[in-house]
């Protein structure tokens, strides 16, 4: 029933996904000076965002709140309509642009795209059972009905760590951990290719957290799923993924394998955030606490969005906006500074 | 240990017990501990295991439901005889000045905790009003000058904004200004941080030491994180269904827990050193507090369970190791229980 991806495991020189410059920008109202005039003011969200993911690939997406890692996350599934970009999805030997696909084409493709979301509380219907919420994508698509249904709802339910009778329980029986498994059983029936995990584990309590993390490395593990995983707490980021992108204002700024992230970050912004993860040893006390706030994705400042929190600041920061540039192979920095003097 | 003046609240076997259709929960069963000057005490525990509801009964904000049942909560202001703040009647002025006077809270959530409707200046004079015999200009004054202390820039401009103009961190901070500015004995934190940026949290867990220092206050501060316990807190209390299963100084607590739920607890946390690996998670999941299990309550997820012991056995009672930490283990003194 649940097939592993194998076909896109066999072809590892094609990523999965490849993201090319990638804009989602909202148009706000804002009063200006006038009592009664307005003007339009653009958010720009996600700005200029490109990557790719390979096949079975966990990338970890990180950033403070606002800094548009969550519209990114609803752009890539076209949740929501991208401003403008690429977002190419390659299954087998087929590779379409989900960002321009019409409508009627996107829907089957929406099988293979999944997303586990946030809060497990909001995100389930209370009218319905377990079982009808975690077959519904199957019958939306006609994939399965009666027993076949079933029989299917069963299998996951065992797979994500609970039991067949929970199908016909409502989702207020359920604690946090278990309705996050819920979530993440009606994201994998549909045995998608890629699998977008929205703060998956952050509402979640220390011990049940660590369950939810490891019952989603080991269907990672089974099914070779590709996940991006969009989180604010940077040790779980650090736990289970492969690579890591550092959002600022809409665009990465800093990306790399994690290893290289936490051992050697090159952005200023980057290393400010390492810095404040508060760790769970007294004898080693936070270094230094990043000043400011996060920039506002409506009035950006000019050249580099980090610089007016940035300590190394210099002329050149203020004016040019720096580009993303291959800092060494597979780490990729979007900093003036890096590299040139020692940060 | 200390003298006793030094210490400013001393709750003991406090009861807080509420009756739902399905029985009574039994939120707060039995706790005790105390909180000294200038000293951070951090209650830790996972949802459900009480923690609010303990704070709750100090400010006396238990509502029907929920009651306290039995308890003493002695509070040794400066230069005064302790109140028991239990004894004291609903409606009295001794409470309605330990509220928000000698006591404070803050809240997990700012934009709830700040009134929509009112601007930021407002909120903070109406506390001041209310505990200080102060004019209405120099209440503003004095506003003013708190909302310079928690950081917030070209505060004679920011006290005229309302909430919903500011972000979640000036938000956070507008309200610790608000509960400080009664220069408190004691400030309650509920999870102060868990709504903010790890880089506002940061700022946050300074700004709060820092005020801490400067008014020598003593502080309370709930929390489920414990990288959060371990960098601002001096003592931990750590909470399971309504009792204190462990209470340390903070090193011994991280370095040598000695009850299986912290250390379990310590050893879920996602890290570079166990990176990829599976987690050592405590298996299961809290009961409901409505069902809480005979004997000892963590046996159905502790893995040194021993049968006939720890199920049957009555829960056992929090027990001093050394002068500086105790646990609630039948099993505290076996070597078999390590991190």
């Amino acid at each position: 029933m649940i097939q592993s991806n194998e076909s896109q495991s066999n072809t590892p020189t094609k990523p999965l996904l490849r993201v090319k410059g990638l804009k989602k920008y909202f148009t706000v109202s804002v009063p200006s000076k006038g009592f009664l005039t307005r003007r339009t003011n653009a958010v720009k969200a996600v700005d200029d965002v490109s990557f790719d993911i390979m096949p079975g690939d966990i990338l970890g997406v990180v950033g403070e709140s606002g800094c548009g890692k969550t519209t990114m996350a609803r752009t890539i599934l076209r949740a929501i309509d991208p401003t403008s970009g690429t977002v190419e999805l390659t299954l087998g030997d087929h590779t379409v642009d989900i960002a321009t696909l019409k409508a009627s084409k996107l829907k089957p493709l929406r099988q293979k795209m999944q997303m586990i979301f946030q809060d497990p509380f909001s995100s389930l219907n209370p009218r319905m059972t377990v079982g009808d919420i975690i077959g519904e994508p199957l019958v939306i698509h006609k994939l399965a009905r009666g027993s076949e249904l079933k029989d299917r709802v069963v299998e996951i339910l065992k797979k994500v760590g609970l039991a067949p009778e929970h199908a016909v329980r409502y989702p207020h029986a359920f604690s946090g951990g278990q309705r996050q498994r819920i979530g993440i059983a009606r994201a994998l029936i549909m045995n998608p290719a890629l699998v977008v995990a929205d703060e998956a584990v952050s509402a979640l309590d220390v011990s049940v957290q660590a369950q939810v993390i490891n019952l989603l490395q080991d269907l990672q593990e089974e099914f070779k799923l590709t996940y991006i995983f969009v989180a604010h707490d940077l040790s779980v980021v650090k736990h289970i993924c492969d690579r890591v992108a550092v959002m600022y204002a809409g665009k990465i700024v800093e990306m790399a394998p994690t290893d290289e992230i936490f051992d050697d970050p090159l952005h200023p912004y980057t290393r400010a955030l390492l810095s404040a993860i508060p760790l769970p040893d007294p004898d080693v006390p936070m270094r230094f606490a990043l000043g400011g706030e996060v920039a506002d994705p409506g009035a950006l400042p000019g050249g580099c969005s980090f610089h007016p929190r940035c300590d190394k600041c210099e002329d050149e920061c203020k004016e040019k906006i720096p580009s993303l540039r291959e800092y060494r192979p597979g780490h990729l920095v979007a900093c003036h500074r890096a590299g040139n003097t020692p940060l | 240990m200390s003298a006793n003046n030094d210490i400013v609240l001393r709750v003991e076997n406090l009861r807080t017990y509420f009756e739902t259709d399905g029985g009574i929960v039994r939120a707060v069963d039995g706790v005790t501990f105390s909180v000294k000057r200038g000293k951070t005490l951090a209650l830790v525990g996972e949802s459900g295991c009480g923690k609010s509801v303990t704070a709750y009964s100090i400010l006396r904000l238990i509502q029907k439901p929920g009651k306290i049942i039995s308890g003493r909560i002695m509070l040794h202001a400066d230069e005064q005889e302790s109140i028991d703040i239990l004894s004291l009647s609903e409606k009295s002025d001794e409470l309605y000045d330990i509220r928000g006077g000698k006591v404070s809270m803050i809240f997990q959530e700012p934009m709830t905790a700040l009134s929509p409707v009112h601007t930021v200046g407002n909120q903070i004079c109406e506390a001041i009003l209310l505990h200080q015999d102060v004019s209405r200009a120099r209440a503003r004054e004095i506003a003013i000058k708190a909302l310079g202390d928690v950081g917030i820039p070209s505060p004679q401009k920011r006290i005229d904004i309302y909430p919903h103009e500011i972000s979640g961190g000036m938000r956070q901070r507008v309200v610790i200004a608000m509960a400080l500015v009664c220069r408190p004995q004691l400030l309650i934190a509920d999870e102060p941080t868990t709504a903010l940026d790890v880089t506002i949290q940061a700022q946050i867990i300074h700004l709060i030491k820092e005020r801490q220092r400067d008014l020598s206050m003593a502080v309370m501060l709930i929390t489920h994180d414990l990288g959060v316990v371990a960098q601002s807190a001096d003592d931990v209390a750590v909470m399971y269904l309504g009792r204190i299963v462990e209470q340390a100084d903070i090193r011994d607590l991280m370095k040598t827990p000695r009850h299986p739920y912290t250390m379990g607890l310590l050893k879920s946390l996602p890290s570079l050193s166990n990176r990829h690996k599976r987690l050592p998670s405590i298996s299961g999941s809290v009961p409901s507090p409505a069902e809480i299990p005979t004997g000892c309550p963590f046996h159905p997820r502790c893995p040194y369970c021993v049968k006939g012991l720890c199920d049957t056995a009555a829960a056992p009672e929090l027990t001093s190791l050394d002068s500086k930490h105790s646990v609630a283990c039948l099993r505290a003194n076996d070597s078999e229980l390590k991190l």
